[in-house]
């Protein structure tokens, strides 16, 4: 009971953080910047879900991030040609005479929209079904997903004509009818991110604690276990590897009106892995330390990368191997470490004599 | 039929490029089961290793000869301080080290890039090794590339060797199969580990110097690297060496073969389609050290 009202309070702290103080206190620029951090904020709610849950390594969310972000492009760019016309950068490359097919649906938003979260997730089952199934798992499922964001992103360089090769999709004009460059439609992409990002937090919330969170810790704590027990670990991890790939869909479809741009160097290895870092620091099994973790990682790369690229790279670095090798709790360990020292502030009001008797005797 | 030999020789050297750069990895990867991220940064180093004794020997063939035992030292001593510093702390957590050494490959990338400069440099290949063999008219075969295959076939053969007939070597095998075992009769297993990352770290530093002859090096191109060489070791199984010696070859020849018909990155997409269709046929690579744990 106490713990479900305490969540309460703290996801209305988090809409008054973001719906009332942030668009008051922060600039249209900078609010634009904490839109960019909460896209990727929401690809570490799923990172933590898959990873710190479940022990599913996965160094390859940039490919679902960029499905999701190229559907939703790809119908930005035929809603701005207009019915008919192929986009702008096809005509400028004039490689081709008309659209290629798999870019016609992506026209009709009842399409572009659903499969900015089904595309992924539909790649994630295929995948997740075939390895999981066959008991490929920890590092062998780490490699195998870092290479699939590898071989997405070289796909997506080397076929220039249909996705814009290296520059990706940018230079949008309109979202849904909105225009981008006005600061006010702006804002609003920036409230549709931050209720997106406090939707999947509930949703993670509500699968941490079900019997199937606990399942799912149960199968990153020991598998054999679990299949003993009866239950299917690779049901349990596919659940968790596709519920993330649809969370990283989603960011990367609101990622492109929150940013404008959607780009090969967005989704490969490095990036992919990047994902991850955040959600290290913050704290992989907690349920807000990825997004605190994934937001504060985002800032501190873009104070300190503008003004010192090598010191931002030596920090990351730095950052992989402490946090990981020394604190693979994350920053929400170092809380409940803090928490842990104090007395604890009431001591049972039925019999308080004992309790601090008890209390003595353990310290 | 010209054309598809010399396809088959591209590809025969593009395995031989892959399994140098596997090769360190079947060794720390499959045999130790630690996920060096790093280890592309060591190919860089060996890389480098070229480009400065370029500086102190101007000739290439005597630098290049110098380098292979030169880069295998700094690559080896490079491995063994990461060993001893991080990775021996990480054994029981195997995810974890592939971030920790990842971080540690950011680092010695931004390293190269203040000591070297963020541009590629080129090294000089000696006169040796620039000119080709013409077999037929059709079919020309150069001379780095077969000096590369060459070079993966005897570090192969001197690997397989030294894994069965040295001391070391033993001491190796014994602490894959069974590690408690092989404490209890009196092996060093934390010796002999830091001495297998040596050798594995080594090797690649030799692929580095093989990178040198084939183009341009940077800081970045181990990251270039890696993963095709980790996928080598996950299809090939680990515990076994003769695994990544037929997957390095099987993909570099798949991987030609592709690039022939259709272009470089619908070949790449397809090599790992490839993969992942032989991973369900066999989950644990190609040969497995079978063991009687679960996990």
């Amino acid at each position: 009971m106490r713990s479900s009202w305490r969540a309460g309070a703290g996801f209305a702290l988090g809409a008054v953080v973001l719906f009332a103080v942030a668009p008051v206190a922060l600039s249209d620029f900078r609010l634009s910047l904490l839109a960019k951090y909460l896209c990727l904020a929401m690809v570490a709610v799923g990172i933590g879900l898959a990873w710190g849950r479940g022990g599913l390594l996965t160094l390859g969310q940039g490919v679902f991030f960029g499905l999701g972000g190229y559907a939703m492009a790809m119908h930005m760019k035929l809603a701005d040609a207009g019915p008919g016309e192929m986009p702008d950068f096809m005509q400028l490359y004039g490689q081709l005479d008309a659209l290629p097919w798999w870019w016609r649906p992506f026209a009709s938003p009842w399409f572009a929209l659903p499969a900015t979260v089904l595309l992924p997730m539909l790649v994630a089952f295929l995948l997740g079904s075939l390895v999981f199934r066959r008991r490929v798992r920890g590092a062998y499922f780490a490699i195998l997903s870092q290479a699939l964001a590898a071989a997405m992103a070289i796909l997506l360089i080397g076929q220039q004509g249909t996705t814009g090769g290296t520059n990706g999709l940018t230079d949008f004009q309109g979202f849904f009818g909105y225009d981008l460059d006005d600061p006010v439609n702006q804002r609003m992409v920036y409230f549709i991110v931050a209720g997106v990002l406090l939707l999947l937090l509930a949703i993670a919330r509500q699968l941490m604690l079900s019997r199937y969170g606990e399942l799912l810790v149960a199968v990153r704590d020991s598998e054999e276990r679990v299949r003993f027990l009866g239950y299917d670990p690779a049901n349990v991890k596919l659940v968790a590897y596709v519920t993330a790939a649809g969370m990283a869909g989603l960011a990367g479809a609101l990622f492109v009106p929150a940013v404008g741009i959607i780009n090969p160097a967005l989704i490969g290895i490095v990036p992919s892995i990047e994902f991850v870092i955040g959600v290290a620091v913050g704290g992989r099994a907690a349920l807000l330390g990825p997004v605190l973790g994934a937001v504060a990682v985002a800032w501190a790369r873009t104070t300190l990368s503008e003004e010192f690229p090598a010191a931002w790279t030596y920090l990351q670095g730095l950052l992989f191997v402490l946090v990981v090798a020394f604190l693979p709790g994350g920053l929400a360990s170092v809380a409940r470490l803090v928490r842990r020292r104090r007395p604890p502030p009431d001591p049972a009001p039925v019999s308080p004599a004992p309790a601090v008797a008890a209390q003595e005797v353990t310290a | 039929m010209t054309v598809l030999v010399s396809q088959l020789f591209t590809g025969v050297s593009i395995g031989a490029v892959l399994l140098l750069i596997a090769l360190g990895l079947s060794l720390t990867f499959g045999q130790m089961g630690v996920v060096n991220m790093a280890h592309g940064e060591f190919i860089m180093a060996g890389a480098y290793t070229v480009y400065v004794l370029q500086k102190v020997i101007t000739d290439a063939g005597w630098s290049l000869l110098v380098a292979l035992p030169l880069a295998f030292a700094v690559a080896g001593l490079m491995g063994v301080l990461l060993e001893f510093l991080l990775i021996r702390r990480l054994y029981a957590r195997p995810l974890d080290t592939l971030l920790v050494t990842w971080g540690v490959s950011l680092i010695l990338q931004q390293l190269a890039r203040d000591i070297f400069g963020a541009p590629n440099v080129q090294t000089r290949a000696p006169d040796l090794l620039t000119g080709n063999i013409k077999i037929t008219d059709d079919l020309v075969l150069s001379n780095n590339r077969l000096f590369i295959l060459t070079l993966a076939v005897l570090a192969v053969v001197a690997l397989t060797l030294g894994l069965r007939f040295t001391s070391l070597g033993r001491r190796i095998r014994a602490v894959v199969q069974n590690r408690d075992l092989a404490a209890v009769s009196g092996i060093p297993t934390g010796r002999v580990d830091r001495l297998t990352f040596f050798v594995g770290s080594g090797l690649a530093g030799v692929a580095g110097v093989a990178l040198t002859l084939l183009g341009p090096i940077g800081p970045t191109m181990g990251t270039n690297v890696i993963i095709d060489a980790f996928l080598v070791v996950v299809a090939g199984g680990i515990g076994h060496l003769k695994g990544s010696v037929i997957v390095a070859f099987a993909l570099g020849t798949l991987q030609s073969l592709i690039e022939y018909s259709t272009t470089v990155s619908v070949a790449k997409v397809l090599v790992f389609v490839a993969i992942v269709a032989f991973l369900q046929w066999r989950p644990q690579g190609l040969f497995t050290l079978r063991t009687r744990s679960l996990a």
